[in-house]
């Protein structure tokens, strides 16, 4: 390998069939579809217990749901700056890149703060808890919040790893595998996205 | 030699955004209890999965790129999928 192309090497070199992009994107979307498990694991193990549990509250009726819609949206939102973002750095535009970062960094902390006050509305004044609510059947209370909650943490996860890559990615003059980093951020913001949207549709609207 | 693997698809996001939109406006009157009519359980539940799958379907296409891509990570995707669709069926006789 010459001089020249050894200063320059800061993107992974490994290709195979399987990875022409990089190890990242894959190492990633294998992450991915170990996380997806677990997602649908708990949503399966929710149906299990509905199914099974008499007295179930209508979860419409019961939460919020205009509030939910919108949280709904801004994710949707939070991805389209997402997209934007990877977009901006692949054409080197660093402003445009750094505002859609913040946008999509200040979308994922507003449905976080969104879900702090719901949550404080169940627990406080609703008496929503793990183990008893005044709704019905205990494990609504249960299961409710262990799925969204475990979606925060994920949402609050993506966040942290958001500008952990806005701080990274601003510091680097447009080396190519900042495109990786960003591209690999955003593929985890999707997902998190996606899962919202299935967690909407199974725990408050069916 | 550098690896440029960025590629040119342009993508209509905003198209995609509003069709998210739109299909998440259908779904909340579709579950509202006060905006929704008075219809089968089974028929509500039909199109809200149908809905939601429309959406993570375009996410997963457009968003996360998988369309463009190569198939493999397609493949990643998918079997979480079949598994969690497998998990489901297996535990109905508990239902």
């Amino acid at each position: 390998m010459s001089q020249t192309a050894s200063a320059e090497h800061i993107v992974d070199l490994a290709e195979t069939p399987l990875t022409p992009e990089s190890w990242g994107k894959t190492g990633m979307w294998l992450f991915l579809a170990g996380d997806a498990m677990s997602f649908g694991t708990l949503l399966a193990g929710y149906a299990i217990i509905r199914s099974i549990s008499p007295n179930w509250p209508l979860p419409s009726e019961v939460l919020g749901i205009g509030l939910t819609a919108f949280m709904t949206f801004l994710l949707i939102c939070s991805s389209v700056s997402m997209v934007t973002a990877l977009d901006a750095i692949k054409n080197r535009d660093s402003e445009k890149f750094k505002l859609y970062m913040l946008l999509t960094i200040g979308g994922g902390i507003i449905f976080l703060g969104l879900q702090a006050y719901e949550w404080n509305h169940l627990i406080h004044d609703a008496g929503m808890g793990l183990s008893q609510n005044k709704y019905g059947a205990p494990l609504f209370g249960t299961t409710f919040f262990m799925i969204t909650g475990f979606h925060g943490l994920h949402v609050t996860g993506g966040v942290i790893y958001l500008a952990a890559i806005l701080v990274s990615a601003g510091k680097r003059d447009y080396a190519p595998n900042c495109y990786n980093m960003v591209e690999n951020v955003g593929l985890y913001w999707h997902f998190v996205d996606l899962v919202w949207i299935l967690v909407f549709t199974f725990l408050y609207l069916l | 030699m550098a690896t440029e693997t960025h590629d040119d698809h342009k993508v209509n996001y905003i198209g995609i955004f509003w069709w998210l939109l739109a299909l998440t406006i259908l779904e909340v009157i579709a579950g509202y209890p006060s905006t929704s009519p008075q219809y089968p359980q089974a028929l509500k539940g039909f199109l809200l999965v149908g809905m939601a799958a429309v959406k993570a379907t375009l996410v997963a296409l457009y968003f996360m790129h998988l369309k463009f891509d190569r198939k493999a990570l397609s493949f990643i995707a998918f079997i979480p999928l079949v598994l969690c669709v497998f998990v489901v069926l297996m535990t109905m006789p508990d239902f």
